[in-house]
């Protein structure tokens, strides 16, 4: 029977910040991850971080990716890769499965990293070949290194549809357009000010009506929206493409929270339905922390920040880290927290977390 | 135009979950049961907010009145066989071939 101290499901930023403040204070730790490497998103993220010397400002995702790696090993935590975890139960066991065992493990607390799972919008032609989420076009450029098709449509100016949409054009896809249903671009300048003088025009208050194609994509029919949101007729066009990038938001995977019993709250600027949590990331189960985008969308340097304080807690919780300890690291974990929550986009965060800390 | 998928496991389209919905289906459980939508390979991981948001314009009420649904476990598909030996807690021993 494997019994450890904490066990972390999901190897992004957040899981692994969890996984090594908890292994540092010398609990016993595994952290379990459905894919074959760990890391979540941060090894698409071929672009420099923003933020503070603490968070590694200009530093390239993959190279964070690769330092908590190695602070991972470092701590002694336990690497369990390759396996789905399909389920939670009372008496604090965790299943998963790499599909051909699965595997039953107990854990004294959980810390829940699963991450986000990009939003879906339907439309006529939505599951023609070609058609595809942002993140699945950057897994093949940034990953694979493959090309998803030659002429690309982007719809979403958001932050995602920006990087991905100028990670295309570094990779020698033709960008068409960037289509936003919102009247302004709702992604940083920066990255909207890159693609632009790339030549892309970003087309606000604007949608898909359908995709096109017999067996595959061939074109997007867009129109401009009225002030109602209504597609207007006489405004409709063809644009020629051979790939759609959707890029539309992301949900909380809030469906392990959701089975072990965690009360789930709902908070539109985060994302939807995420588990209830405090400042200190424990949810209404007082085995069960939470983290990262699962707690409420934002970017991998909170990820990391809250999986710190998760993994904090835990070791807490086990008697490995004395009070007084345990409150100074807190508020510098909180403090780092505060200071990536400024600004126009994130003050808007702020509130919105603070308003679920005290639903 | 060619028709419109919401649950692309199932491949219910958005006309056969309106009609559910016109017919008195008011839960994602309910649209599930009549049509499978939710009911595939994702368990609903895709739909299932575009299933609520249709209930929500329909109905008039906040979308979150219409999430999660119900969720249990297993939370993803797993092979009977696999369920079958993490429930007994016995996942090392191979069964003599022809036994299952």
């Amino acid at each position: 029977m494997e019994r450890y101290d904490v066990i972390v499901v999901g190897a992004g930023p957040a899981g692994l910040g969890a996984a090594i403040e908890a292994g540092r204070a010398g609990a016993r730790v595994l952290l379990l991850d459905e894919h074959d490497r760990p890391g979540g998103q941060l090894f698409k993220q071929i672009h420099k971080f923003f933020g503070s010397q603490a968070h590694h400002a200009g530093t390239r995702g993959y190279a964070i990716g690769q330092m908590l790696l190695q602070e991972a090993a470092e701590a002694g935590v336990t690497l369990g890769l390759g396996q789905r975890v399909w389920g939670i139960f009372p008496d604090g066991s965790v299943t998963s499965t790499d599909e051909t065992t699965s595997t039953r493990r107990w854990g004294n607390y959980l810390v829940l990293a699963t991450g986000a799972a990009e939003r879906a919008v339907s439309f006529p032609g939505c599951t023609l070949p070609g058609v595809m989420t942002a993140g699945a076009a950057q897994t093949l450029v940034n990953l694979q290194h493959v090309l998803p098709g030659r002429e690309a449509v982007m719809v979403g100016a958001g932050n995602v549809g920006l990087i991905v949409s100028y990670q295309l054009l570094q990779a020698g896809v033709q960008v068409q357009a960037v289509v936003e249903a919102m009247p302004e671009i709702t992604g940083y300048a920066v990255h909207a000010g890159k693609v632009q003088r790339a030549g892309v025009p970003i087309l606000t208050g604007h949608t898909v009506v359908q995709a096109l194609g017999d067996s595959c994509l061939e074109g997007v029919e867009l129109a401009a929206l009225d002030a109602a949101g209504q597609p207007i007729p006489d405004s409709r066009r063809l644009l020629p493409c051979d790939t759609l990038c959707l890029a539309v938001g992301l949900n909380p995977r809030m469906e392990l929270a959701a089975a072990a019993q965690c009360e789930l709250v709902w908070s539109g600027p985060l994302g939807g339905l995420l588990p209830r949590h405090n400042a200190r990331m424990e949810t209404s189960n007082p085995h069960i922390l939470v983290a990262g985008d699962l707690a409420g969308i934002e970017e991998a340097s909170t990820a990391l920040d809250e999986g710190r304080m998760a993994g904090l807690g835990c070791a807490y919780k086990l008697g490995l880290l004395d009070p007084a300890v345990y409150s100074r690291r807190c508020q510098e974990v909180q403090d780092r927290l505060d200071s990536l929550r400024q600004g126009p986009f994130g003050a808007r965060r702020r509130t919105a977390k603070e308003e679920v800390f005290f639903l | 135009m060619s028709e419109e998928i919401v649950c692309r496991c199932e491949e219910v389209t958005r006309e056969e979950i309106v009609a559910a919905i016109r017919q008195g289906a008011s839960t994602l459980d309910e649209v599930k049961q009549r049509t499978r939508a939710g009911m595939g390979f994702c368990q609903g991981r895709t739909c299932r907010r575009l299933v609520a948001q249709m209930l929500s314009v329909y109905y008039s009420l906040p979308i979150d009145r219409f999430l999660p649904g119900s969720i249990r476990v297993p939370i993803t598909p797993i092979r009977l066989k696999l369920l079958a030996e993490t429930a007994e807690g016995c996942v090392d021993e191979e069964l003599p071939e022809g036994q299952l």
